[in-house]
């Protein structure tokens, strides 16, 4: 336990470090470079949104963040800690894969396609994780469960499985299987995007709500009025590179960019 | 609202062709059963003496144990070798390879002659330093009596068959689902264990219902190792009193029984692991029957006439 603390710890000074940095990072698969020197910061209590056109890397980026894909180089510290990475002395060292899970628990992800269990109902969904990664007993996680599906607004449908719920439902589900973990930072990729037009509004509703509360968040999204509206930073994306960032009201009413202007010119 | 229309009462329609089918079938099987059962020859008579026989049911019950015990060993070790080739290690990975080409490439017969003839291989099994001094040794054939050496012909040979199956499991399972389990923070232990096999099963469980019953007729095979089961149970006693047919028909009649019973309860299994999967299950047969009685109880015409809603297709949750 102890060199799982020490792993998350890290070398940037406590406290008043952003809860993502990035400092050039890249990532190829194969020959093909699909992040190409990605630097930017995502503080506490942030609404951090990432647009661009599809294949520019966006979800590779979302990806890096957790670890579920290894970056090739640069640097990634989530809350001050190297992501994937422990640094001893000049040396970078690979942690196991324990320590990775360690620190994924604090960062909860939700997905385009949701990706819920689907042998286990939505109660079961939530509770997995809290009662295998967290030890919880089963009754308090049971009782956890009930209240967050409460909070996105589906407290009747505990005992559904996910084939028994709308979208816009299951990704409500997802996202509260990710929040039962407690996690520091959320990261969404596109999670209205597979929804119809009716249903995004509701999955919509919990990320504003979550927002208020304070959550600091990672979002990947082609909702331009979600961006505008709960946004406090805005990152424009495209061919592996950040092209311009800002407020998110700024770049996306005044874009400086021609590529940004391009883009959004589609999809406003 | 104007009410409901009239519940439509059309005649159906007449299928001649499947009538006429039928009457054929029907004669046929009468004919065969004749043969059968009128034939002295078959000695129904005997059959039905040796039927509950003692040693024939001595036989029975090895034939089960030898059954379910190369089953375990056959799902453990499938899974295993599952995972060991879908490993990113190497070694593990090949080794797997190499253990399923030898057991999938050779005669379960040949296997299990091989292991029948351990003891003239190797005489001494020992315990200690590879290659070096060993702290304990036995002999061979007291450590691998004739039972052990058909469960580990039998369980080794099913386990290769088993990894290939549980490895189509294992790849069916989507991808997001182990990316979702990681993202929550579960060890790959874990995601395997609670997320991927479970899901793996519905995958996994038909071929393996198909398996067991294939293993229940394999055991046959343990009789060169003069293992007393249920076929050389049978064989024992003609060879003593020449009663072949009715023997062989005791025989088949047990295996036929035991074979029923697993089809039944792979149906009920494979239903379990449907969960989730399918918004309503199937009826079980049971259910089948119920509303099949139900609707009987109902007046004939009403229940031809009237479509039977859903029929007892059972909700979840
Ligand atoms: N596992 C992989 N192997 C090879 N190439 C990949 C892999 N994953 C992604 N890519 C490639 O990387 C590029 C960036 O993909 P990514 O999914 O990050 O784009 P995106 O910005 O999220 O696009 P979208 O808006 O369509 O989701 C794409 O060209 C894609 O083909
Ligand atoms: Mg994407």
């Amino acid at each position: 336990m102890t060199d799982m603390a020490k792993a998350s710890e890290g070398t940037a000074p406590a406290a008043d470090h952003p809860m993502v940095r990035a400092e050039g990072v890249h990532k190829s698969y194969g020959p093909v470079e699909v992040l190409k020197g990605i630097d930017l910061e995502v503080k506490r209590g942030e609404v951090f949104c990432l647009i661009g056109p599809s294949g520019s890397g966006k979800s590779t980026f979302l990806r890096c963040i957790n670890h579920l894909e290894k970056i090739n180089a640069g640097r990634l510290w989530v809350d001050g800690g190297l992501v994937g990475y422990q640094q001893r002395g000049d040396k970078l060292h690979e942690l196991k894969d324990r320590e990775v899970a360690f620190q994924r628990r604090d960062i909860g992800m939700v997905f385009q396609r949701f990706n819920l269990f689907p042998h286990m109902t939505a109660v079961e969904n939530i509770m997995e994780a809290p009662v295998r990664v967290k030890g919880r007993s089963k009754a308090e996680a049971r009782e956890q469960a009930a209240q967050l599906l409460e909070r996105v607004g589906l407290g009747d449908k505990g005992g559904n499985y996910p084939s028994q719920l709308s979208g816009g439902q299951q990704q409500r589900v997802a996202i509260a299987r990710a929040l039962a973990m407690e996690p520091k930072l959320m990261l969404f990729d596109e999670p209205t995007s597979a929804l119809d037009p009716e249903l995004v509004g509701d999955v919509l509703d919990v990320m504003r709500q979550l927002a208020e509360e304070g959550m600091t968040m990672v979002v990947v999204t082609h909702e331009m009025g979600f961006a505008r509206e709960v946004g406090d930073a805005l990152v424009f994306m495209d061919g592996g590179v950040v092209v311009e960032s800002g407020h998110p009201r700024d770049v996306l009413t005044n874009p400086q960019h021609d590529r940004t202007k391009a883009f959004l010119s589609k999809v406003l | 609202m104007t009410g409901r229309p009239e519940a439509i009462k059309a005649v159906p329609v007449r299928h001649p062709g499947r009538w006429a089918g039928a009457v054929v079938v029907a004669v046929l099987v009468a004919m065969l059963l004749h043969a059968f059962l009128y034939n002295p020859r078959f000695k129904w008579d005997v059959v039905g003496q040796y039927l509950f026989d003692d040693s024939i049911l001595r036989g029975l019950l090895v034939t089960l144990e030898l059954t379910a015990l190369s089953m375990v060993m056959g799902v453990v070790g499938g899974v295993l070798l599952a995972v060991m080739r879908l490993s990113r290690n190497r070694l593990l990975a090949a080794a797997a390879w190499l253990f399923i080409w030898v057991f999938r490439g050779t005669p379960v017969l040949v296997q299990l002659v091989f292991w029948g003839f351990l003891g003239a291989l190797w005489p001494k099994l020992s315990i200690g330093v590879p290659f070096g001094p060993a702290f304990w040794s036995e002999n061979t054939n007291t450590l691998i009596p004739t039972f052990t050496a058909a469960l580990l012909g039998l369980g080794l040979n099913e386990a290769a068959y088993m990894a290939e199956i549980v490895r189509a499991g294992i790849t069916s399972v989507d991808e997001g689902q182990t990316e979702a389990a990681h993202a929550l923070g579960m060890s790959r232990f874990q995601t395997m264990w609670r997320i991927v096999l479970p899901q793996a099963m519905r995958v996994i469980i038909p071929p393996t219902g198909n398996e067991t019953i294939s293993m229940l007729k394999t055991t046959s095979l343990v009789s060169v190792l003069a293992l007393e089961e249920l076929f050389q149970a049978g064989q024992l006693i003609y060879s003593r009193n020449y009663q072949n047919i009715p023997l062989l028909i005791v025989v088949s009649l047990w295996y036929l029984f035991l074979t029923s019973i697993l089809t039944v309860g792979q149906y009920y299994i494979e239903r379990h692991y449907a969960r989730g999967a399918n918004r309503t299950l199937p009826p079980t047969p049971v259910q089948r029957i119920r509303t099949l009685l139900s609707s009987a109880r109902r007046s004939p015409a009403a229940a031809g006439a009237e479509p039977v809603p859903a029929s007892g297709g059972e909700e979840l949750s």
